[in-house]
């Protein structure tokens, strides 16, 4: 039989969230017809440029008032009632997709594959364990497959295709659900470039010492057309907001240049930026852990070497 | 209400692990073992609950070998009530867990139960949000913050871009992000307490589960190590590598 793969679509009802993208290339590699699965409020727009993406062959749209901000109880529901044509299911591994797909899996009573990093073949993935200290080569037994797939590790699919899919407008599967409620959300709002998906990413730590001296991070950030990334021990300290956090438990990043300034290089945090093209550290410590994967070190006082740099890059 | 929390045993999250040369797994005999972080802040919620007066009753659960009783234990020093070992000799992946998980919430009906977002080491971040739909509740993932009352739990969820706030109706399950809380330490009179606390065996098979491995490991291997790098002595010499040797400036 030959596969079949539904990807389920992350937007913000007006534009379509990079990571998606990231999952329909995926999805091109397990061979067979792509779909996808659009649930949201004036989704017309974003339906249409999903038909363009090369390997998509049909668009779903559920499109309702109710579901401006749908929750994985809204959604859940919806997957598993187009599952029946289906063999893949797959979302970004972003937090709408961890949120959700679990759910997707539990519903249909088949395991869930995290964070696939590899696609074998179309039963087989590459997924990393233990903060990406290992990497698990596994078999599905399973005759559903759910997975949510890492944004770094994959290219976008175009979104110039000759031949557009089809968009099909499903029945508003308005929310019945009585059980979850969207309230509120607050976005942080930033004129920089997305963390999971810049080129450059300049990263702080304790060792920047204050909210104020951040500054410093953000200053080389913009001269670089950077996106700014923090540890958790400077997300702690309330130095930047927890989302910009890069590690296990945060965001898995993989740009071109990754700067790390005052950062040691726990575990936690290197799995998630080890796989960056180029890394540079710059560390009053000598023995600070972040040098064994840097490229490029230099051991000094940030306050000196920040300005400096930050004056001679171009 | 009665507040149920699910904690796992892990490998100490600041050891460093070794992948076994016939690619088998990762070494896990003589390597120090912990509460999963993720599961402490969940514990450390239920307590600051029960402290607060919303819960009246603390139950910690896990699955696994006789291991696990220590960290049960604990829990149990830290505050929590009583304990149930579910005793499991091999290692249950996320959907078996929830569905075991499943029964001891059809026997003890709490009204909360909080479990970590992730475990550290196979990082699934799945059980939570499998438990919520097969029992149908709503869920709360990722919270790092959450005002509970009888009817319903309000919670905020650390997302991508910010944060998030959801209206659950109880019954609900709740996962845990680092930003809930900061986890206590427990001291040496409740260590000694916690041995007096109950805890309850059950074993896997005296549960109605159906364990089915939806999954087989092939192979673990290393990741692939980054080549040496270099150290540089000036800002010169770092902006002259950058933009000439690895072409990123």
């Amino acid at each position: 039989m030959g596969s079949k793969t539904l990807v389920i679509a992350e937007h913000d009802n007006n534009n379509i969230a990079a990571d998606t993208l990231k999952t329909l290339h995926a999805a091109s590699q397990i061979g067979g017809d792509v779909a996808v699965l659009v649930v949201g409020n004036n989704v017309t727009a974003i339906a249409e440029s999903l038909s363009k993406v090369k390997g998509v062959t049909q668009v779903f749209r559920v499109d309702t008032k109710q579901f401006k901000h749908p929750t994985a109880e809204d959604v859940a529901p919806i997957i598993v009632e187009l599952s029946e044509a289906f063999t893949h299911f797959l979302a970004p591994a972003t937090t709408f997709g961890k949120n959700l797909m679990p759910r997707v899996a539990a519903l249909l009573d088949v395991g869930q594959l995290s964070d696939v990093i590899e696609i074998e073949s179309p039963d087989t993935v590459i997924r990393p364990i233990y903060a990406g200290n290992a990497l698990a080569r596994v078999k599905s037994n399973d005759s559903k497959l759910v997975m949510t797939i890492r944004g770094s590790a994959f290219d976008s699919a175009s979104t110039n295709s000759q031949e557009n899919a089809s968009v099909e407008a499903l029945e508003s599967q308005a929310s019945q659900q009585p059980l979850a409620s969207f309230i509120d959300s607050q976005q942080t709002l930033s004129e920089r470039p997305d963390l999971s998906s810049a080129k450059v990413v300049i990263s702080g730590g304790r060792g920047l010492g204050s909210k104020e001296n951040f500054a410093l991070v953000e200053r080389l950030a913009d001269k670089l057309g950077g996106a700014i990334g923090a540890s958790r021990a400077a997300v702690d300290a309330g130095f930047v907001s927890n989302d910009l956090q890069v590690g296990q438990t945060g965001k898995i990043v993989a740009p071109e240049l990754y700067i790390a300034i005052g950062i040691s290089g726990a575990i936690q945090h290197m799995a998630g930026m080890k796989d960056s093209k180029v890394i540079v550290a710059i560390n009053s410590d000598p023995d600070a852990a972040i040098f064994e994967v840097a490229d490029y070190g230099l051991v000094g006082d940030l306050f000196e070497i920040m300005p400096e740099l930050i004056d001679k890059v171009p | 209400m009665k507040v149920l929390v699910a904690i796992k045993r892990v490998i100490d999250p600041y050891a460093k692990i070794r992948v076994k040369s016939d690619g088998t797994g990762v070494e896990t005999s003589n390597m120090k073992m912990s509460m999963n972080p993720f599961c402490e802040i969940a514990v450390e919620e239920a307590i600051r609950l029960k402290e607060a007066g919303v819960a009246e009753e603390v139950i910690v659960v896990s699955v696994g070998d006789t291991s696990v009783q220590e960290t049960l234990r604990g829990a149990l020093a830290l505050g929590a009530d009583r304990a149930i070992h579910i005793e499991a000799i091999e290692e249950l992946e996320p959907l078996s867990v929830a569905k075991v998980l499943k029964q001891i919430l059809e026997r003890e009906e709490p009204k909360l139960v909080l479990l970590g977002k992730q475990s550290i080491d196979t990082d699934n971040n799945q059980v939570a949000q499998m438990l919520s739909a097969i029992t149908d509740r709503p869920q709360g993932a990722f919270a790092s913050k959450l005002v509970a009352s009888d009817t319903h739990v309000t919670v905020t969820r650390e997302v991508d871009g910010g944060l998030e706030t959801n209206r659950l109706e109880m019954p609900a399950i709740i996962s845990t992000d680092l930003r809930l809380n900061e986890p206590r330490y427990a001291s040496l009179p409740n260590i000694m307490k916690a041995k007096k606390k109950p805890m309850d065996l059950i074993k896997l098979e005296d549960l109605d589960v159906d364990v089915i491995s939806h999954q087989t490991i092939l192979e673990v291997t290393p990741p692939v190590a980054r080549s040496a790098g270099v150290m540089v002595t000036t800002v010169d010499e770092l902006v002259d590598k950058l933009k000439n040797n690895a072409n990123v400036l």
